[in-house]
């Protein structure tokens, strides 16, 4: 096994109910950027945790540089070379760049020292970033820079990243590609974790497709198609989302110069937003996380009230309407956030169908509610959107995350509104089960309802949208028609690359 | 090594088993606790749990049962709506204080009128009273913020405060020589809170009590109030994405309790007590906060709680005449229950796992 960096045989990893890694093998090779692709659930996230020490394996074994690897824990593996930027960053918001970078050292320098070496490492790789800056005020894609430039200061020799791009405007990716490839060159190896396959035929040398647990094949991206690796990865082919075409009908949804505080301190305030929908039309709004999407969902579905006439509901004004009213009038939301936001984690399905269903499907009479009925309704969502569980007795927070996901769109799908607005509505669903969801959207706006898609996964905007905009620090950009629009065009629009655009001029 | 592991669902079976098993380990705890005072374990741990139901003097000591037991059930029916949402009234004490004052002043401005309808504003009296005293934290929590927990908590020594002033000074006897403490409502039929059927310590605040279990029951089951409870409680994000309304429920909830927790008071005073004195609480304000918990903040537990407490507040009594154990150890006992209940709580969240330390 000479040459190899990192091998792993055999490794298999079981929790209760589920295997999530069974018999995976593939080896590393030094300087080789290696993609593990797979659908959500396929058992990636379990893989690169055990090799990072956070899992331990049930069976199987690594060799890292020709020496048997069995990392207890994060430090060891990080002791033997193996450094690991997470999808979720693990960052203090009230601290500065140096002084979270210093919280992840065993034995930190001063700060003063270690500022400049953060200045050092982020020249020398292209990573744009002042180490006294607060990070509560960096964007998502200077976030993620502290994260690999903590990870750089520890010279390693395999960098693992998860889904590193699913924050990335496209002009923060290819800074980041351009940053990998360095690294490459200069004997670094790369586990890159996506779904994205664009990315990987533009970055990797080799790809592992697993699928549901499994290693199902391996290819070499730049010669497979884009379509062929997505088979290995869903082991079927694709329903792609249709929709009959639709004459846009009446404005039924109307933000005015919408203006909100955000109520967190390093939330974004929504700065003048105006916008409008119409009956049968899909409107996609792209953003690199953490621009305002929150608040602007939370503003919509009467969490953050506003001035009356900054939100309009088919010709009535509802800015300053709470939560039960606006649900009444037909204005239906989806927060991004699954448990604890949309779904209540220790509470049944049925209860949980009741949180918003309980006026517009009629789930009580006088204030006293039908349990029947209600059980009958978490039951429908059930059965149309193919949420695997064993009833609606069972708790949301026994359900996997796309389980959930499905369960609560299609909670507010099922109400029939009049408007939906969703955020990030396939995020962590399998591709099968997103197209389902997807297809719901469109079959609402079919329908006449008005739909507003928040999401951060630009494919899947140009697939349901029919008009496209992006919000950055808080505000909305002009609204273009989404048909012909170029991925520089919609770089541009999400604001560029945050930060230094002449990194690799 | 021990760990403890999510469940992915809580127990149900356990969140039954482990108020039993609170009641085991606290009588084993105060066991070793009498032993180490110099008490025979047994025969205190006896004289406490067992000797009021079926020792040789049960047939004075039942009625106490209900007697006891009635004011927290009561007011601990009413605080578990409000710890449901996460509403931290622990001011219940002061409650029940102001709704007793309160009770007691119609019933003493009436005196010694003989009128059907004086008893029935007794009882809206106590109860206004203990509502308006749970609405001063609850106002300034809504309005400004403040912590409901410690603004409740503080206003039960003013309460104190301004019971010692009536017994000493507005409500004191005329015809009580100089002691301090008011008339003996027990002795004036129209306000007096008897027992309904003789001998079983059954009285209005009992059947009350009763009443108010089978409403609770209703309006956490079946009602979209009792469902927006404990939606709040459980996951207060969703609770407003749903639509619940905060400081509706705060007002709410520390209505109810406060009108409970006065109610009891009332009917205590006009009851068993009789009058208002300097020593007229003796904490059941703050006892039932663990009745509440101990019955899992479920209207039938907290029944059975209830009349659990009741029982070590009865053997207690026992306990300290017979084998001179000192009044803080039963305390003591009273708190375990309350401790050891919140530690093997962990259960029904989590199981234990026995693992192998990883050798690095």
């Amino acid at each position: 096994m000479t040459g190899k960096l990192l091998s792993i045989r055999g490794l298999t990893k079981a929790y209760p109910g589920v295997v999530a890694n069974s018999d995976v093998s593939f080896d590393i090779e030094p300087g080789e950027v290696h993609a593990l692709l797979g659908e959500n659930g396929a058992g990636k996230s379990t893989l690169v945790k055990m090799i990072y020490g956070l899992v331990k394996p049930d069976s199987g074994h690594m060799v890292l540089q020709g020496r048997e690897y069995t990392p207890a824990e994060p430090q060891a593996a990080r002791a033997a070379g193996v450094a690991m930027v997470f999808q979720h960053f693990s960052l203090f918001d009230a601290l500065n760049v140096a002084e979270n970078v210093a919280l992840g050292m065993a034995n930190p320098p001063k700060t003063s020292e270690l500022a400049a070496k953060i200045t050092d490492v982020s020249e020398q790789y292209g990573l744009p970033l002042d180490p006294w800056k607060i990070v509560g005020d960096l964007s998502a894609g200077e976030r993620q820079r502290v994260e690999i430039i903590r990870c750089l200061l520890q010279d390693p020799k395999l960098l693992i990243m998860d889904e590193p791009t699913s924050v990335l405007t496209p002009q923060e990716v290819e800074i980041l590609f351009a940053t990998l490839r360095k690294l490459k060159a200069e004997g670094t190896s790369i586990l890159y974790i996506s779904h994205k396959l664009e990315e990987i035929r533009a970055l990797c040398d080799e790809a592992t497709i697993l699928r549901l647990g499994k290693k199902v094949g391996t290819c070499v991206p730049r010669d497979t198609s884009a379509a062929q690796m997505a088979e290995l990865m869903v082991g079927s082919e694709l329903h792609r989302p249709e929709r009959a075409a639709t004459v846009p009908g009446a404005v039924r949804l109307a933000l005015r110069g919408l203006s909100v505080t955000s109520p967190g301190q390093f939330g974004t305030s929504l700065k003048d937003i105006s916008l409008e929908v119409r009956a049968g039309e899909v409107l996609g709004l792209a953003g690199v996380a953490g621009n305002g999407q929150d608040e602007l969902l939370a503003a919509l579905a009467g969490e953050i009230l506003a001035k009356p006439g900054m939100v309009v509901l088919d010709g009535a004004e509802i800015g300053a309407k709470g939560p039960g009213a606006r649900r009444k009038m037909g204005l239906l939301t989806a927060p991004e956030e699954r448990l604890g936001h949309a779904a209540a984690p220790n509470m049944s399905l049925t209860e949980n169908a009741l949180l918003t269903g309980a006026e517009r499907e009629a789930l009580m009479q006088n204030g006293f509610l039908k349990w029947g009925k209600a059980k009958s309704f978490a039951e429908a969502i059930i059965k149309r959107f193919d949420v695997r569980t064993p009833g609606p007795e069972t708790a949301a927070r026994a359900l996997s995350g796309g389980n959930l996901q499905k369960f609560v769109i299609g909670r507010e799908v099922m109400q029939r509104p009049d408007v939906l607005v969703v955020n990030q509505p396939t995020w962590g669903v399998d591709a099968s089960a997103a197209a389902v969801i997807r297809q719901a959207l469109l079959d609402l706006a079919v329908g006449g309802a008005a739909i507003v898609v928040i999401s951060q996964d630009l494919d899947e905007l140009m697939e349901v949208a029919d008009n496209f905009a992006a919000l950055n620090e808080g505000r909305l950009s002009e609204i273009r028609p989404a048909k012909g629009l170029s991925m520089e065009e919609i770089g541009l629009m999400m604001g560029g690359a945050h930060g230094l655009e002449v990194a690799h001029a | 090594m021990l760990t403890l592991e999510k469940r992915p669902q809580p127990s149900k079976a356990l969140s039954y088993i482990t108020p039993v098993l609170a009641v085991i380990v606290t009588m084993i705890a105060g066991g070793l606790l009498f032993a180490a005072l110099g008490k025979d374990p047994v025969v205190a741990i006896r004289t406490i749990f067992w000797e009021p139901l079926f020792g040789e003097f049960a047939s004075y000591y039942r009625p106490q049962l209900l007697v006891k037991g009635g004011p927290l059930i009561l007011i601990a029916l009413g605080l578990s709506l409000g710890f449901r949402a996460g509403i931290w009234n622990i001011g219940a004490e002061g409650q029940y204080i102001i709704g007793a004052i309160c009770g007691a002043g119609v019933a003493l401005a009436f005196y010694p009128l003989d009128a059907w309808y004086i008893f029935p504003l007794m009882v809206i009296a106590g109860a206004l009273g203990g509502w308006a005293w749970a609405m001063i934290p609850a106002i300034l929590k809504v309005k400004f913020g403040t912590n409901e927990i410690l603004v409740s908590l503080m206003l039960v020594y003013v309460a104190e405060q301004l019971l010692a002033s009536m017994a000493l000074g507005l409500m004191k006897n005329p015809e009580g020589y100089g002691f301090p403490g008011s008339r003996n409502l027990q002795q004036y039929p129209a306000a007096f809170n008897g027992e309904l059927i003789a001998g079983t310590g059954m009285h209005w605040g009992v059947a009350a009590a009763f009443i108010a279990a089978i409403f609770s029951y209703i309006l956490l089951n079946r009602h979209i109030l009792g469902f927006q409870i404990r939606l709040t409680g459980e996951a207060p994000r969703a609770a407003k994405f749903s639509g619940v309304k905060p400081a509706r429920l705060v007002l709410i909830c520390m209505g109810v309790a406060g009108a409970l927790a006065g109610m009891a008071g009332m009917f205590e005073v006009a009851g068993p007590s009789g009058q208002i004195t300097l020593s007229f609480n003796v904490g059941y304000g703050f006892t039932a906060i663990i009745v509440a918990f101990l019955g899992r903040l479920h209207p039938v537990g907290i029944i059975l709680a209830g009349l659990l407490m009741a029982l070590t507040y009865i053997g207690g009594d026992v306990a300290q005449s017979r084998l001179q154990l000192p009044a803080a150890a039963i305390q003591m006992v009273q708190g375990m229950l309350l401790f050891f209940l919140l530690a093997v709580d962990v259960l029904t969240n989590y199981r234990i796992k026995m693992t192998k330390r990883e050798v690095a």
